[in-house]
């Protein structure tokens, strides 16, 4: 299906050159596919040893002793430390982000005192071979004193819960109101209020098939700390270890190459790395570590588990939902990394996809003894934005509303963008009843409402049709930060871009973003071939990053939807800045003004006398190695190497109020889903499934159809298969994908994708970040379930759905329980 | 740990290269290829057989790496990623994949292209659901399997039709 435009482009998009909005095929697989990447578990140093951690199998207990003689009495141990140890060497805990009282927690780069997960890192080996650190490990013999273990979200905020964190003094990490309009208004005058008792957002993780991995070498010479790694986010990871350690951000040196997924994942792998780096520093040696997939489900982070509790919707006759009135409760599991930055991220998206105008959210953020979440693909907005595509599903059930067009009488329509939402987001640009239609289209919904009633009763099959709508926010303001803990110096965003002619003129980029697969090279190279008119395969962007010859500022890595926007703003204004001295020196040079100057094909002529020409390496020779020739004048202005910095138009939000436009783009995802159910086992088939995707002007199409299917794949995946859970006693009860079942080829339809084009008004290029998608699957499974189940009484209310879930719902009516929701009409 | 310090010669052929060396009993297969070796290609993505980074040819047959033992691919033809190209140049089944954008991160990309090669040899004209079947000991998380296919269905000589095919032709 081809691409649409429907909204008039934005100004600044007129720029469109030879590249950009083609599927350019990408500069990165030609490494890739012939096995030459160079991913963080590929890279070895002189004199490495391997470090192996040594994990809890409590959830919650008392460290009584270590015992690391043992382990050190093995041939080629070099070192064992421990999590007092570790301490000692440190200056300060890791940064918090939470304001006091969950600010008060103190994390160490291995558990002290306490472990408060099953896999809290307890100490770690550092010996010759990786064996042997295995072998090592399993003899540091450590006595634990088990304590009781809370594993739910909500009993956690009890005041009487086993409490992880005395210095908090509760298990809370966060807790606030969000509140806009007058839901008490709107639910005392709305013709009906819809209550449901809870919808519960479960954990699952995305899993990049990469584990985490690092080499860290501790240099006693220069204190310079390496680290090469696949951490996603280095300088967030270096602001908090940084101080920890007592390095300067300016020898704590950060470098990737190939990175092998991350999906958000990999920000979380700052404190095996400041472990790392302490054991580096006692051995004397650089430590190299490569996570287990087992190590990686027990302790590299997952996804945000949350609970919505007493919802309270008011609707009106004609289908208008006014708001909601809900309590949030969101498990943070043991410690906070980046949290709780996700008790306020979703706000992003507050009322979804919808004119909502009555809004309140109690949230609170609770510590649990599970694995520590970690921003997950989505993160943040796709648990809102499915508990809202459930409260419109549920409510098109409890009033007899078709639930298709209770979604198109409360979209945000196209007249309405931009659209500001009552805490002040600015929805950009979008056009949602023309993307449903797009994508009722390729489902060909009236033959499934057909076959549906064709199929009747006694055929042990139920059909069910489904949408999700969701919403990519990206380009985070980090101002929002100030909304969770006013104490913050954190607002806007940025990214930085270096655009240069080498030495014989070579066109060469380099980012400060750490990509994991997003095809940053390809794209980047696309705008600056444009905007220098050339061929893009000319245009060398360096392949990872290197905190030695990058360029970055604390913004930089790759998260949360926005190299689109900040990564190649940051690269289309660097590039724009060497044309510019380009345009000059070639005029100089050829004796021109420089209107007369075109730039084409590496090299610049006067305008209709293309003999008078010089080509890149003559320009790259004038500044680099002869400049002699040049006026001071010229040989002060122009150095043919450009940096640009690009920062979004944010302003700082307003704690009092959380109100503010923390993000700058909205790209929209919907999507539509027909299964089928087997009534007898509950089992599952997708039979038709397809994407409709709106992220403004696309760069390159095939690389953006790619990342809709991905993070499909990944939504379809949560939906239906994946999961962590634990018992009772907090024990994980997935720890390899032979228990967590990551969706494999079969599992996957092959679906159906089209788009439409919005371009933002508020970015460099008209475009919008959209790589995390909005978890829209998740919706769609569940509201394809929901339409299956019919006129019963089962609601969908958990967003995992196996087998045995749909099983319990289609019995759900037979054994007569509670259902959960229950409505008041005027 | 009784064994640990057990050594064997063994005598491998990778890629048409014939390597000797001496590993543990309990070296891993693709430890041997990876860490012994230094053919970083195959990779790792989990503990368990589950997730087919590591998946390579050995004597013919698709195995992955992670299951075996260094000492069990004694006297063994072996064929990993490193050996698709020749002289630099791509093969059908990884330019295929690189004209359907089959890959993303890559890291998953060795394994399938050693599973998409095993298949088109057993089975040169797959059809769709047999491609699905063809790939599913290998984990991808980045592509959602829908331009895997597609690759395939174009190694093989087809129309990429998975998914209802490709959008638009390529700029180049």
């Amino acid at each position: 299906m081809r691409a649409e435009t429907v909204t008039a482009p934005a100004e600044t998009t007129d720029e469109l050159g030879r590249w950009s909005g083609k599927s350019v095929r990408r500069t990165e697989d030609g490494r890739l596919l012939k096995g030459q990447g160079k991913f963080a578990d590929d890279h070895w140093v002189h004199r490495q040893g391997f470090a192996q951690f040594v994990r809890s199998p409590h959830a919650h207990a008392r460290i009584v002793s270590i015992d690391t003689s043992k382990a050190m009495s093995l041939d080629g141990v070099f070192t064992v430390l421990t999590g007092e140890e570790a301490k000692e060497m440190c200056e300060v805990p890791f940064f918090q982000i939470a304001p006091e009282p969950g600010g008060k927690l103190q994390e160490w780069p291995l558990a002290v005192d306490k472990v408060r997960y099953h896999g809290d890192a307890v100490a770690v080996v550092l010996a010759e071979t990786r064996e042997l650190a295995r072998d090592a490990a399993e003899l540091v013999e450590v006595e634990y004193e088990p304590l009781e273990a809370i594993v739910d979200g909500i009993a956690a905020a009890d005041p009487g819960a086993p409490m992880l964190h005395e210095e908090i003094g509760s298990n809370v990490a966060w807790q606030g109101t969000y509140d806009y309009g007058d839901i008490d208004w709107a639910l005392e005058n709305a013709d009906h209020v819809v209550k449901i008792d809870r919808l519960h957002f479960h954990r699952f993780s995305s899993t990049p098939l990469e584990c985490n991995a690092a080499v860290v070498d501790w240099d006693p010479g220069t204190g310079v700390v390496e680290v090469f790694s696949n951490n996603q986010m280095p300088m967030f990871g270096s602001m908090v270890i940084g101080p920890t350690l007592g390095v300067p951000s300016n020898k704590l040196i950060f470098s990737s190459q190939d990175i092998g997924g991350a999906f958000g994942i990999k920000i979380g792998s700052y404190p095996q790395i400041a472990a790392l780096a302490l054991l580096s520093k006692k051995a004397g040696r650089p430590a190299k570590w490569a996570e287990s997939r087992s190590e990686h489900m027990l302790s590299a982070g997952h996804g945000n588990e949350r609970s919505f509790v007493d919802i309270e919707v008011p609707v009106q006759s004609d289908g208008t939902i006014l708001g909601f009135k809900l309590k949030a409760f969101d498990d943070a599991g043991a410690y906070l990394h980046y949290e709780p930055l996700g008790a306020v991220i979703w706000s992003q998206v507050t009322p979804g996809c919808y004119r909502l105008k009555h809004i309140r959210v109690d949230f609170t953020q609770t510590l649990s003894n599970k694995c520590p979440t970690i921003p997950n693909r989505g993160y943040s907005r796709l648990q809102h934005l499915w508990m809202i595509e459930r409260i419109v599903d549920v409510v098109a059930h409890e009033l007899d509303f078709d639930p298709v067009e209770l979604r198109r009488r409360n979209y945000v329509q196209p007249d309405d963008y931009p659209y500001e939402t009552p805490n002040r987001c600015v929805y950009d640009s979008g056009d949602l009843p023309r993307s449903l239609e797009l994508a009722l289209e390729a489902i060909d919904l009236p033959k499934w409402r057909q076959r549906q009633r064709e199929l009747g009763t006694g055929s042990g099959k139920r059909i069910g049709i489904g949408i999700g709508s969701t919403l990519d926010s990206g380009t985070n303001n980090f101002g929002q930060a100030r909304i969770l803990n006013p104490e913050l110096p954190f607002s806007g965003n940025g990214e930085a871009a270096y655009v240069k002619l080498d030495l014989y003129g070579e066109v060469n980029v380099n980012i400060g973003t750490t990509p994991q697969g997003q095809s940053h090279e390809t794209t980047a190279a696309q705008v600056v071939a444009d905007i220098l008119n050339m061929d893009h395969g000319e245009v060398n962007v360096t392949a990872g990053f290197d905190q030695r010859h990058n360029t970055y500022v604390a913004f930089s890595g790759t998260y949360a939807s926005q190299f689109a926007v900040t990564g190649l703003g940051a690269v289309m204004g660097a590039a724009r800045k060497l044309r510019e001295e380009i345009v000059t020196l070639a005029a100089y040079a050829l004796e021109a003004d420089e209107d007369e100057i075109v730039v084409e094909d590496g090299a610049c002529h006067v305008r209709d006398d293309p003999e008078r020409a010089i080509p890149f390496i003559g320009l790259a020779n004038i500044v680099l190695s002869n400049n002699a020739v040049l006026t001071p004048e010229l040989r002060e202005r122009i150095s043919l190497n450009c940096r640009y910095v690009y920062t979004p138009p944010f302003e700082v939000p307003d704690p009092e109020t959380k109100t503010g436009n923390i993000t700058l783009t909205y790209a929209s995802q919907i999507h539509a889903a027909v299964v089928e159910i087997d009534e007898e086992t509950g089992k599952l088939e997708i039979l038709d499934y397809v994407a409709v995707d709106d992220c403004g002007r696309v760069i390159n199409p095939q690389i953006v159809e790619g990342q809709v299917h991905g993070a499909t794949a990944l939504g379809i995946g949560a939906a239906l298969y994946e999961a962590f859970d634990y018992d009772s006693s907090g024990q994980l009860q997935q720890s390899s994908f032979y228990e967590y079942h990551a969706l494999t080829a079969p599992d996957m339809p092959m679906m159906k994708y089209a788009d439409i084009e919005s371009p933002s008004p508020f970015t460099p290029n008209g475009a919008k970040g959209m790589g995390e998608g909005g978890g829209a699957p998740l919706s769609t499974i569940c509201s394809a379930i929901q339409d299956a189940l019919g006129d019963g009484d089962a609601i969908v209310s958990d967003s995992h759905n196996p087998w045995w879930r749909i099983h319990e719902l289609l019995r759900s009516g037979e054994n007569g329980g509670a259902r959960g929701v229950e409505v008041a009409s005027r | 740990m009784s064994d640990a310090g057990t050594v064997h010669p063994i005598r491998v052929t990778i890629n048409g290269e014939t390597y000797e060396r001496t590993v543990e009993s309990r070296q891993l297969l693709v430890h041997f290829i990876r860490d012994t070796l230094a053919l970083k290609g195959t990779h790792i993505g989990c503990d368990t057989g589950n997730c087919g980074a590591c998946t390579i040819i050995v004597n013919g047959r698709l195995i992955k790496s992670c299951m075996m033992l260094a000492v069990q691919a004694d006297g063994a033809e072996v064929e990993t990623v490193e050996g698709l190209a020749s002289d630099g140049e791509l093969d059908p089944i990884q330019q295929a994949f690189h004209a359907e954008h089959g890959l993303q991160c890559g890291y998953c990309t060795p394994g399938l292209l050693m599973s998409a090669t095993y298949l088109l040899r057993q089975n040169p004209d797959p059809s769709e659901e047999e491609i699905l079947r063809g790939v599913r000991g290998n984990i991808c998380r980045c592509t959602g399997y829908v331009n895997v296919v597609r690759a395939v269905q174009v190694a093989a000589g087809g129309e990429p039709t998975a998914g209802g095919g490709k959008r638009e032709e390529a700029a180049r």
